[in-house]
């Protein structure tokens, strides 16, 4: 099994810590003048987003997470799992959906997204940055009325809901910003 | 790492030029005081013994044998010449100390080093006192606190008598999370304890000593025979960084070998290189090495804790990174 002495640990490296695959987000090294020496990190659980910290006996040894980002491109929902494709090498990836979390409200086929695999299968997918989609329904603009800065709620291909302005009408694409759900402008035809 | 500006100093000329200045300002502080300036080998045919410390070694061409090693600190030949009469000494040099790397250590770094024959912790914590005001120019009101109390204080917890579980419990406590491999005697956690509570809260505006340390952590320190026996060894701090560390000099040779012989056992336990012994450190203290007082001050962290930055690149030309 792949391991790591704490001499090699840096930001973004990927271990194993209480059965989870985590990301080294700082690591400390810490020392008294006489004395046992330290390395302090702050880790970042992979699934959970949650960051906690370690501090580890310097030279000691912890387990390597095998885990791997890669650009696949997102195919489809069968209801219970999202499928992706390497474009390379045409391999097929089935996500659940606490893998998916948050990023199934962005994903439209043909989409590419960063998807990270623990162990060959995925663990976390992150949808692209901006998104361009189409609107399936929205209340009618009411014309003439732009300088107001009101917006509307409008929901989208994806089933995703975001606030729109006024004078965007059902059918439109529109480009949104997936990392903060919010309009960015008329999406390109 | 390499991109097309790393060729340059991380720190500003600026910097550099303050930071010749202070050492020209410690020199100037040394010689008003009769201190007289010594250069000893950086090449060693022995080296230390102490667990902690790992020494990096190189090969000679002639004469064998052909290892030698690089120093972590001038003491053992400082501590010759002052066997031989040479009265109050100190040294700047650069020390070598393989696997420490970070914010705060380099495998290279500036020392400054001295011996006062005559004085014992206390008077030697005065003039490193009178040092620490030369460099920041203006009188500093320092702080003197047993590691008992530091600890009592900040971690709320009897170095003494504490138990490991207790001292884990301490960390906990103090959003500290121990990797549950990492565990050990007492003295391995009061080091964590040290390093990640008691230091960091020690020294804020005005610098403050630590001493009376426990016997197990005495290192070349002479230990006091109590109750409660304590090493006569002291620590510097200055806002929570580790400065300096000192000691009221072991003079005794036998005891000398005993803790040299210790410190190799802990070594072979560990799995740790085994270097030669330094015999003629042993061979000087057998033919008397005065009673006095020594402290070793890392220079780059002094520096960088005074021009008030975080790092010890940003007072050094180049450090390691960029060597």
């Amino acid at each position: 099994m792949a391991s790591y002495s704490t001499s090699e640990f840096k930001a973004g490296l990927k271990i194993m810590l209480d059965g989870a695959p985590c990301a080294i987000v700082e690591n400390e090294f810490v020392k008294p003048g006489k004395g046992q020496a330290f390395n302090r990190v702050k880790v970042r659980n992979l699934r959970t987003g949650r960051v906690v910290e370690r501090t580890f006996k310097s030279g000691d040894t912890v387990e390597a997470a095998d885990v791997l980002e890669l650009e696949l491109q997102y195919l489809y929902a069968d209801g219970e799992f999202w499928h992706f494709m390497d474009p390379g090498s045409f391999e097929q990836y089935a996500a659940s959906k606490e893998a998916v979390g948050e990023a199934a409200q962005w994903l439209k086929e043909q989409d590419m997204c960063q998807v990270t695999l623990w162990d060959g299968a995925p663990l976390t997918v992150s949808a692209p940055s901006f998104v361009t989609l189409r609107i399936t329904e929205t209340d009618p603009g009411v014309r003439g009325d732009t300088s107001s800065g009101g917006s509307k709620p409008a929901t989208l291909e994806t089933g995703a809901v975001v606030r729109v302005p006024l004078f965007i009408e059902e059918g439109e694409r529109i480009k949104v910003d997936t990392r903060t759900g919010e309009y960015v402008g008329r999406g390109k035809e | 790492m390499n991109d097309a500006t790393d060729w340059r100093p991380a720190a500003d000329l600026e910097t550099l030029r303050w930071r010749a200045q202070r050492i020209a300002g410690i020199r100037a502080f040394f010689a008003e005081r009769g201190v007289w300036e010594v250069e000893t080998p950086m090449l060693s045919r022995a080296a230390a013994t102490d667990p902690a410390l790992h020494s990096l070694r190189s090969e000679v061409a002639v004469p064998a044998p052909h290892h030698r090693y690089w120093h972590t600190s001038p003491e053992f030949p400082m501590k010759r010449l002052l066997a031989a009469g040479s009265g109050p000494i100190y040294q700047i040099c650069r020390v070598f100390r393989d696997g420490e790397l970070g914010r705060l250590h380099s495998p290279e770094f500036t020392l400054l080093e001295w011996y006062r024959p005559g004085f014992d912790e206390h008077a030697l914590m005065d003039e490193v006192a009178g040092l620490l005001g030369a460099v920041l120019g203006r009188t500093v009101r320092d702080e003197r606190i047993t590691y008992r109390d530091a600890f009592l204080r900040h971690a709320g917890l009897d170095p003494m008598t504490a138990d490991p579980a207790h001292c884990r419990r301490c960390c906990l406590d103090r959003g500290i999370c121990p990797d549950p491999g990492a565990t050990g005697d007492r003295d391995f956690w009061l080091d964590l304890l040290m390093s990640h509570v008691v230091g960091p809260a020690l020294g804020r505006g005005e610098p403050c000593f630590v001493f009376d340390y426990p016997p197990s952590q005495a290192a070349l320190a002479r230990i006091r025979p109590g109750p409660p026996a304590v090493a006569a060894r002291f620590e510097l701090y200055l806002n929570g960084v580790e400065l300096a560390n000192g000691f009221h000099e072991l003079t005794d040779p036998a005891e000398q070998a005993g803790r040299f012989r210790a410190e190799l056992a802990r070594r072979r336990q560990l799995g740790l290189a085994l270097p030669p012994v330094d015999e003629r450190l042993l061979a000087a203290m057998q033919a008397g090495l005065p009673d006095c007082s020594g402290v070793a001050v890392g220079v780059d962290r002094l520096l960088m804790v005074v021009a008030g930055v975080a790092r010890l690149e940003r007072v050094l030309p180049f450090a390691f990174d960029r060597s």
